[in-house]
């Protein structure tokens, strides 16, 4: 067979993805009217296929044996790792698409482009966390991001829209640019952009300035994707900007994807480098925590705290990176696993939301009293708030557990004893949050509306956020386990 | 394994409130429904919990109705199993549930459900802390309590609730976090979460310092000890009256509890070398907290801080690091659970008449409200510690214990129990005599049936406990004889004070078997 073939094979979830959005770009276009109620049906007809094709590259990444696979050259890897954060992210994805149904009719601004961006920027993400290449990361890289820019954008008659999508667009390149100009320089500094060959010709020995310039323009580069202090600036904006369902999408799959990318980066091909890298990391841990649970105390705006706590969220997580050990990648993994369904229920339930008028719910002032006017929807968002406290039993608690064991075990105390302590300032607003619902008087009567697909989503969250989620935990802590054997060559 | 009543006690009322939750019917059929099923959930888990005292061999060591199942991956198992002072507490816990609910029958109008099921997972939470074998099984039932009781204190609280529930969730979080770092090193140094096996582990003598105070910061937020107690007034003033009772009655002790199974056996060599901290911050407490509770003006404040107070008894008691110290301070937190839960609720029955809390509104209840007066009066004493009710038995055998290891300890402590005898009996007097304060008060109706038939167990159980307290010891004697066992050999620290007499010796003279057979007699012969 033809390598090329080979390849493909290896490569089927992306091969999926690419043949489907190319497909669902057609079925859009040519699939009914631009008014409606044709654009609608259409709409959701295309996210129905969309979901089912990511159903379909999901099926893909399972069914592939076990094993480490390389494709294209090199350029490209198969295994347990890229797997499980493959599951995450299509799954992640395919609940993007279908939370925004209900929001987006709404808000009159259900086309099909939407669910098609989302599927691009899957494809994006898989080719990210199975990069094995600097070459590969950056065509993934700006694939999703692309497609993240537009759909930032996605509420294109409406100016803070518009200006996310800028805002995004312009802080975005720079990002990439600077990524870029790290990769040259370690392209220029080692004279390959294989992951391997980086790490062969950093674990002789000879580490130069230049390596660990260009080392250090790799990490901001991917710190700005996951939205770690002080590469943040953005998210708070571009949450509170986008509509919300892109919101939720930003928060969850993005942040998964290149968070994976950041630790395969890392691990493999700077392996030799972890003294380097790892003060790095620990400094961007500390930072995004600490700023996340401060600057979120003052917040009013929903997004806006969200968006403060998706990056102290990242703080936690990174936090198992520093650990540079497999138990911290593994609780890495974990901690995301966890972290998506978290913030994904927490969209939902807010997207269910609506004033009496019909207005989306954005202050978080609009909450009081929800647990008199919509007690289930109370109960699930006081679950994922305590959930993100990190307050046993919720399952949120578990992998920021998991993470600083990591780290204790690597020697690190003092991160330890910094993340619990920020963790307690941080319960400070969760906590504002369920005051809000619970302890104040009802003043807007909020009423539920959305789609019946969306209360099972938020149902199915909150169970697994709950403690009986904990059961969940031994076979996700398999599925890790075997994760982070792949990455670290073990298994 | 046998039965698996231990799990079932955990489970069953987290079912209840479950069922609770989703009743059908109008608003009043379903408080009513709500009601109904909490008091036969918790009259069932009492009936248990007396089963539970009826199997339990008291001879034996070691632990008892121990069940393990490996459910939740690497990180922790199911693993219950009491001995002897989990088995008390356990008792205590099942006790006052069903004392919490009637507490409510009637002041509790608003969301009636949610607030029996609060109840109900706190019940189970409890349960389930005292019989958690497993250390991060137990940091998780630990923990947990902090959400059901945030909600108690800020949904059906006063007038400050929201300052109060912040306070009391944040403060004990933030304790909590550094016990967790020194569980995590714990864990990661022996390599197991059970507690058996890291009682078994020697820590080394550096790292059981840190890992002392780790803990310390933990169960000193909890128990409260002073300077951090600030968040129980608080806490206590707020929230609902049955709310104040499972504060009072069983939180208190998790700090308490926390001390006897992990300080003090887990690292022995940090406890011997820090009596100094403990009994410092016990003797400040003592007469600090006494003479602030002599000033306040409001009912539920004032023990709150004679909570303290008492509670800084149980810290010096465990501390003397003997087996009357610790036998007097298990005691004494059983004693004070009954004592102060029924103050809290003596104190709810006046403020369902005349919603205030403040002690200068009342006045001449004795002569107004005969029944009221007679069982808050008997309730005082018992706070005081009058012979033939479970404090004196408590405040004896801590004071014997710890004057074996320091005579001023002893000597400071002793005047906690005068000055305790003096806001306790003023608050009385200030309440119960006197001319009432207004036509109000004068017109406050006496005791309804079912505010006796809260308060009559509670007198039984205070008494039971002052006359023969060798049914509540006799189980908890070995548990104890097990943790003073780690100090064999072990030195204390050396203080400008007598507390060296026991460094060769190891502690333990009088058998503390004696001196409750003692007191017994003294009691007879009266």
């Amino acid at each position: 067979m033809h390598p090329i073939f080979s390849s493909a094979i290896i490569a089927a979830p992306e091969l999926v993805l690419t043949v489907g959005s190319l497909f669902l770009l057609l079925l859009g276009t040519y699939g009914g009217g631009a008014n409606p109620p044709g654009n609608v049906i259409n709409a959701r007809g295309v996210t129905l296929a969309a979901v089912i094709i990511l159903g379909i590259a999901g099926w893909a990444v399972i069914d592939a044996p076990a094993g480490r696979f390389e494709a294209f050259a090199g350029l490209y890897v198969a295994d347990g790792y890229s797997a499980f954060l493959k599951v995450l992210i299509l799954g992640a994805a395919a609940a993007s698409m279908l939370l925004a149904l209900p929001w987006l009719q709404a808000a009159a601004t259900l086309r099909f482009e939407y669910p098609v961006l989302i599927a691009l920027a899957a494809l994006g993400m898989c080719l990210m966390v199975s990069a094995d290449d600097m070459l590969s990361l950056y065509l993934g890289l700006e694939l999703q991001s692309l497609a993240a820019y537009v759909l930032a954008a996605f509420h294109r008659g409406e100016g803070r829209s518009a200006e996310a999508g800028l805002k995004y667009f312009v802080l975005g390149a720079l990002a990439s640019g600077i990524l870029l100009y790290g990769i040259t320089l370690i392209y220029g500094f080692t004279g390959t952009t294989n992951f391997g060959g980086i790490a062969l010709a950093l674990s002789d020995g000879s580490k130069s300035l230049g390596m660990v310039f260009g080392l250090v323009f790799i990490v901001a580069g991917l710190a700005f994707k996951i939205s770690a202090v002080p590469f943040h600036m953005w998210t708070p904006d571009v949450y509170e900007g986008a509509p919300t369902p892109v919101a939720a999408f930003f928060s969850a799959a993005p942040k998964a994807a290149a968070l994976g990318l950041m630790v395969r980066v890392l691990v493999t091909a700077f392996g030799p480098a972890v003294f380097d890298w790892q003060q790095i990391v620990a400094f961007l841990a500390v930072a995004s925590m600490a700023l996340g649970a401060v600057a979120a105390i003052a917040q009013t705006s929903l997004k806006r705290l969200l968006a403060y706590s998706s990056i102290a969220n990242i703080g936690f997580a990174l936090v198992g990176l520093t650990a540079a050990t497999p138990t911290g990648i593994e609780a890495l993994l974990f901690y995301l696993a966890v972290y998506l369904a978290m913030t994904l229920g927490t969209f939902m339930v807010v997207m269910q939301l609506r004033t009496p008028d019909g207005r989306p719910v954005e202050a978080m002032a609009d909450l009081a009293g929800l647990s008199r006017s919509q007690p289930r929807l109370a109960l699930a968002m006081a679950i994922f708030m305590f959930s993100l406290a990190g307050i046993p039993p919720l399952l949120g608690f578990w992998p920021k557990l998991a993470v600083f064991q990591a780290v204790i075990d690597a020697g690190l105390i003092e991160l330890a004893v910094i993340g619990f302590v920020l963790s307690v300032v941080a319960a400070y607003y969760y906590l504002r949050l369920v005051k809000i619902m619970y302890f104040d008087e009802d003043k807007v009567g909020l009423v539920s509306d959305g789609s019946r697909a969306n209360g099972v989503m938020i149902l199915g969250a909150a169970l697994f956020c709950s403690p009986i989620g904990m059961l969940a935990m031994a076979p996700i802590a398999a599925a890790t386990g075997r994760a982070t054997a792949s990455l670290f060559g073990l298994g | 394994m046998g039965f698996p009543i231990l799990s079932l006690m955990v489970v069953l009322p987290l079912i209840a409130a479950m069922l609770v939750l989703v009743l059908p019917g109008d608003e009043a059929g379903k408080a009513r429904a709500a009601r109904w099923t909490a008091l036969a959930t918790t009259l069932l888990l009492f009936v248990m919990g007396m089963q539970l005292w009826q199997d339990y061999a008291t001879d034996a060591a070691g632990f008892q109705f121990v069940e393990r199942l490996p459910l939740f991956g690497p990180w922790l198992e199911w693993h219950l199993g009491i001995d002897g002072i989990a088995l008390m507490l356990i008792l205590l816990s099942v006790f006052l549930m069903p004392l919490c609910i009637l507490a409510g029958w009637e002041s509790v109008q608003k969301r009636v459900p949610e607030y029996l099921a609060a109840f109900l997972v706190m019940e189970s939470l409890m349960i389930g802390t005292f019989a958690a074998r497993d250390m991060l099984l137990f940091f998780v039932f630990f923990e947990a309590g902090l959400i059901p009781m945030f909600l108690i204190i800020g949904v059906w609280g006063g007038a400050r609730r929201i300052y109060a529930s912040y306070k009391f969730f944040l403060y004990t979080l933030l304790g909590s976090v550094l016990m967790l770092v020194g569980m995590l090193w714990m864990i990661n140094d022996a390599g197991s979460t059970d507690i058996g096996v890291l009682t078994d582990h020697d820590f080394s003598v550096q790292a059981q310092f840190w890992l002392f105070l780790a803990f310390f910061a933990s169960f000193a937020v909890k128990i409260p000890m002073w300077p951090v107690h600030t968040w129980l007034p608080d806490a206590h003033v707020e929230a609902p009256t049955a709310g104040s009772v499972l504060l009072a009655g069983v939180l208190l002790k998790l700090g308490g509890y926390g001390f006897i199974r992990f300080s003090l056996p887990m690292f022995p060599e940090a406890s011997a070398q820090l009596i100094w901290l403990m009994f410092g911050l016990s003797m400040v407490a003592v007469v600090y907290t006494s003479l602030v509770a002599l000033v306040q003006a409001d009912m539920k404040k004032l023990i709150a801080y004679s909570s303290v107070a008492h509670m800084a008894f149980v810290t010096a008691g465990l501390f003397a690091l003997n087996e009357q110290g610790i036998e007097g301070s298990m005691v004494m937190m059983l004693s004070h659970g009954l004592v102060a839960a029924a103050l809290f609720l003596c104190v709810g029955v006046i403020y369902d008449r005349l919603h205030t809390r403040e002690i200068s509104r009342y006045g001449g209840l004795a002569d107004t409200m005969p029944r009221y007066a007679l069982l808050l009066l008997f309730f005082t004493m018992a706070s005081v510690g009058l012979p033939a009710t479970s404090g004196f038995v408590a405040e004896f055998l801590v004071l014997l214990g710890l004057y074996q290891t320091s005579t001023w300890a002893a000597l400071v402590m002793t005047t906690g129990i005068i000055l305790g005898a003096a806001y306790m009996l003023w608050l009385y007097r200030r309440v119960a005599y006197g001319a009432a304060a207004g036509d109000d008060t004068r017109a406050m109706p006496d005791l309804k049936a079912r505010e006796v038939v809260i308060l009559l167990p509670v007198v039984a159980a205070v008494l039971w406990m002052g006359i023969y307290p060798k049914a509540f010891q006799d189980p908890m004697r070995p548990a104890i004889a097990a943790v003073v066992a780690k100090f064999d050999g072990v030195a204390l620290a050396t203080l400008p004070t007598d507390m060296t007499i026991l460094q060769a010796a190891g502690p333990q003279p009088v058998p503390a078997g004696q001196a409750a057979r003692h007191l017994v007699q003294t009691q007879a012969a009266h």
